[in-house]
């Protein structure tokens, strides 16, 4: 069992920071047409800092667990500088599971749809 | 067939349950040493050297020629082109025939339940020729809707494209019946062998198409080799596909004139090892029997879609008489999205396939974005299927 590692169930069973905000800041969605995983993700940056961040969307364990472990690390670093520093090497780290290469597309939508809403920072964009 | 596991090297040296033979097939080691002995032994070209290699390497490749018309029926050797597999044989027709015959206006028929490859090529030549692409529906329970088909036919269809056997569904179409509405408004018919050809006898006479595709590499071939047939005439009226060396009679600085079928169709330096090996393929396959191979299937495919219908929460797509499907079993698993379940089967050494088998026009009509499919070739046996079934309510066990 190397992929679907307890942590990784338990974010997919019990999805931490599953919401939609209501004044979010920055809002992508993203889908990955392959196999159907949706993910949207929104961030609310007061000052330079995450006051609140929330994802939904439907799709596989590791797609919808990422967005659960990724929006936690979000709100822990909290201060918008540290956060835009997660790479692709440390969110690995922090999903804490190896991913063949035909999974890694359901792995990296959280983590896209971040990055993306880090660029949109204070806008909206969908 | 227990006793010819023992032909395929891959499933000697793993444990492993390999349910993805429509996707491709496993060798065996027949086909494996033919190719290698052509690079030991012969590695001439083809239809050049006057020296004694290449006579042997054009009379492999020839033979195969032969035995390739046989093999599905056709009247002659010169029907048959080497391509690189189903892809390229359709898009050989769309880019020559569909170019030079269809024009605004007209209709081209397809189905919803084709592999993009039997879709997309005609979705452009539509587009490009400003014809209309119409797209017959399904059945309840997973058929083509015949009703809708002959609703459609009418003078303006100038092609009809279907799949023989569904990758996804698995559905059997009635191909004859197919043929003989279109030959009634004088349209043609080209039929995407690639799940039938490997699966059970195919008679292109019998059939009444006019153009048949298929891939070696899912009927124990090596990867890179395809055939187009399509009827003498039909070829002799088409302008090549590739031009340049081989496919020539004589180049003048001004003009070109082509070299006769099939050669026409063949520019370049052909996949010599490909063919060889496809060769193989055929004496392996036709050493069982192609109509032992399909009584085979139909018999495990029984099994399957019995034993993995009965997991609780399991959703089977396709026809359910199981005479009217070929080796293929896409399903659905309540709460579990296909990739996962495919991935801690993977981790249980079963390799099956999730996501939509190029087919999102179907998975579309469908209601879902993806399915697990289990397919099935002459070295599966129930014991495969059993192991699969384990793996389901192994996956339901850890994800529940």
């Amino acid at each position: 069992m190397d992929l679907y590692k307890e942590l990784l169930i338990d974010h997919w069973k019990n999805p931490r920071n599953f919401k939609r905000l209501k004044r979010a800041t920055s809002r992508v969605k993203l889908v990955n047409p392959l196999c159907g995983d949706k993910m949207t993700l929104e961030l609310k940056v007061e000052n330079g800092e995450i006051a609140d961040v929330g994802f939904s969307g439907t799709g596989c364990i590791i797609s919808q667990a990422a967005g659960s472990l990724l929006t936690e690390e979000v709100r822990k670093l909290k201060k918008l500088d540290k956060i835009c520093k997660i790479d692709e090497k440390e969110y690995f780290k922090i999903l804490g599971t190896n991913v063949v290469p035909g999974r890694k597309k359901c792995a990296l939508l959280a983590y896209q749809a971040l990055k993306k809403a880090l660029e949109g920072n204070g806008r909206q964009n969908t | 067939m227990q006793n010819l596991r023992k032909d395929f090297p891959i499933l000697i040296k793993n444990s492993l349950v390999y349910l993805d033979s429509a996707a491709t097939s496993l060798k065996p080691q027949q086909v494996i040493e033919s190719v290698a002995s052509y690079y030991s032994e012969i590695g001439a070209t083809v239809h050049r050297g006057i020296y004694k290699s290449s006579v042997i390497a054009t009379n492999l490749y020839e033979n195969t020629r032969d035995q390739v018309a046989k093999f599905i029926g056709a009247n002659s050797a010169r029907e048959i082109i080497f391509v690189r597999n189903t892809t390229e044989a359709i898009n050989l027709v769309a880019y020559t025939w569909g170019e030079k015959n269809t024009q605004e206006g007209d209709e081209i028929i397809t189905t919803i339940m084709e592999h993009h490859s039997n879709f997309v090529p005609w979705q452009r030549l539509a587009e490009r020729k400003k014809a209309k692409l119409k797209v017959v529906g399904l059945t309840e329970d997973g058929h083509l809707d015949m009703e809708n088909f002959n609703r459609l036919l009418s003078k303006r269809v100038k092609l009809i494209c279907v799949t023989g056997v569904s990758n996804v569904l698995g559905t059997i179409n009635p191909i004859t019946k197919i043929t003989q509405a279109a030959k009634m408004v004088g349209a043609k018919v080209l039929v995407d062998g690639a799940q039938m050809a490997p699966h059970m006898k195919v008679d292109v006479e019998n059939l009444g198409c006019d153009f048949f595709a298929f891939s070696g590499h899912k009927m124990l071939g090596p990867t890179g080799i395809g055939v187009l047939w399509a009827r003498e005439e039909l070829l002799n009226g088409m302008e090549p596909f590739l031009s340049g060396g081989g496919m020539i009679n004589e180049v003048t600085v001004g003009d070109t004139t082509y070299a006769d079928l099939p050669l026409k169709f063949e520019a370049g330096t052909p996949n010599i090892d490909g063919v060889i090996g496809l060769g193989a393929a055929i004496d392996y396959l036709n050493k069982i029997g192609m109509e032992k191979v399909r009584s085979y299937e139909e018999k495990l495919v029984e099994y399957g879609t019995g034993v993995i219908g009965e997991v609780r929460g399991v959703r089977v797509f396709g026809p359910e008489k199981t005479n009217l499907r070929g080796g293929v079993i896409s399903f659905t698993v309540d709460k579990i999205h296909p990739h996962d379940l495919a991935s801690i089967l993977d981790e249980q050494n079963i390799a099956i396939r999730a996501g939509h088998h190029c087919c999102m026009p179907l998975h579309g009509k469908l209601g879902v974005t993806s399915t697990a499919r289990a397919s099935f070739y002459i070295y599966n046996t129930k014991t495969d299927v059993d192991r699969l079934v384990e793996g389901i309510n192994k996956a339901k066990k850890i994800l529940k």
